[in-house]
């Protein structure tokens, strides 16, 4: 290992730490599970604990979204959009039974999960998901931060 | 006005309009003919009925049938506190009824959702269209005859 790698893996395992540390995310609320999301946001489980605390109303300022509830295929386009408008580096997560699968619902409105339109780093079952899973679920994207290739700008792409 | 005396007024009043009477958990339930529907309900929204609200207006689909689709209109009265069901049967082939926009005007939306959800075309409803489903969307999806689980999406869809 030359001294430049060595320096590389430092500089990837301090960026992973920073960034799973300081998630902004964006709540895409539909359904239900927003008031799940709501407790696991506020005080009694409080996200924040674990870095996620910054919540933004703007895909723009946001690194994390959180897609809470059924989307509809009327619905599709709209979180097509907000995902394309969020910047690099970005991730998402899957909240609730409907987001991950359709859910209960199989019908003519109903997308059956939403990595049929955009990519999901993490899926949280349950319908919804007590506030306990979502911070199991935050936790398990956090290890996936860490872990992950880091995309830095002035990084060598190949 | 008690419950027999109403029905014994709307009878001789509009006794061609009315099918048949029946009783739902104490509320009285009408069966009309869907001809008939805008006269009879302009009546029973004037004195002395005074039903003033439309509640709710929807639809029905028993698949087979001459009479496949049945509207349902539920009525309140705030004058006599009492409610009022009234259902009309729609032909299969050719389901249209008249529009109630001029009597109550939250006919409106509830006209195009139910044509929007069963294809039901609404005489003399000023702008119906779609309310609830997209630009695009092919078929009413609340149809019994709507396949199962047929999506419609807009986006490409990733496997």
């Amino acid at each position: 290992m030359s001294g430049f790698d060595f320096l590389t893996t430092r500089l990837e395992t301090a960026l992973g730490w920073g960034r799973k540390f300081s998630l902004f995310h964006y709540p895409f609320i539909t359904a239900c599970c927003g008031m799940e999301y709501m407790s696991a946001a506020c005080a009694h489980f409080d996200i924040d604990r674990f870095g996620a605390g910054l919540t933004r109303f703007s895909p723009r300022q946001a690194d994390l979204l959180l897609v809470v509830g059924t989307v509809s295929h009327k619905l599709a386009p709209v979180l097509k959009t907000v995902y394309d408008q969020m910047l690099e580096p970005k991730w998402v997560i899957a909240f609730g039974a409907c987001a991950v699968s359709g859910g209960i619902y199989q019908n003519y409105a109903a997308v059956q999960g939403i990595d049929k339109i955009i990519p999901v780093d993490i899926y949280i079952p349950g319908c919804p998901p007590r506030p306990e899973m979502v911070l199991d679920g935050l936790m398990k994207l956090q290890d996936k931060i860490q872990h992950q290739k880091q995309d830095w700008r002035w990084a060598r792409k190949p | 006005m008690g419950p027999e005396t109403l029905i014994e007024e709307i009878r001789t009043r509009l006794g061609d309009a009315v099918e048949g009477v029946s009783d739902s958990f104490g509320d009285q339930v009408l069966i009309v003919r869907p001809v008939s529907l805008r006269g009879l309900m302009a009546s029973l929204r004037g004195a002395p009925f005074d039903y003033a609200v439309l509640l709710d207006l929807t639809c029905v689909d028993f698949t087979a049938g001459e009479g496949r689709f049945e509207i349902v209109y539920h009525l309140y009265s705030l004058s006599r506190d009492v409610r009022l069901r009234i259902k009309a049967s729609v032909r299969a082939e050719n389901p249209v009824v008249d529009s109630l926009v001029g009597l109550w005007k939250n006919a409106d939306w509830l006209e195009r959702e139910v044509f929007d959800m069963f294809g039901i075309a609404f005489l003399g409803h000023p702008d119906l269209r779609r309310i609830l489903m997209y630009d695009g969307f092919e078929g009413h999806p609340l149809r019994k005859s709507y396949p199962w689980r047929k999506e419609q999406p807009r986006l490409p869809l990733k496997d």
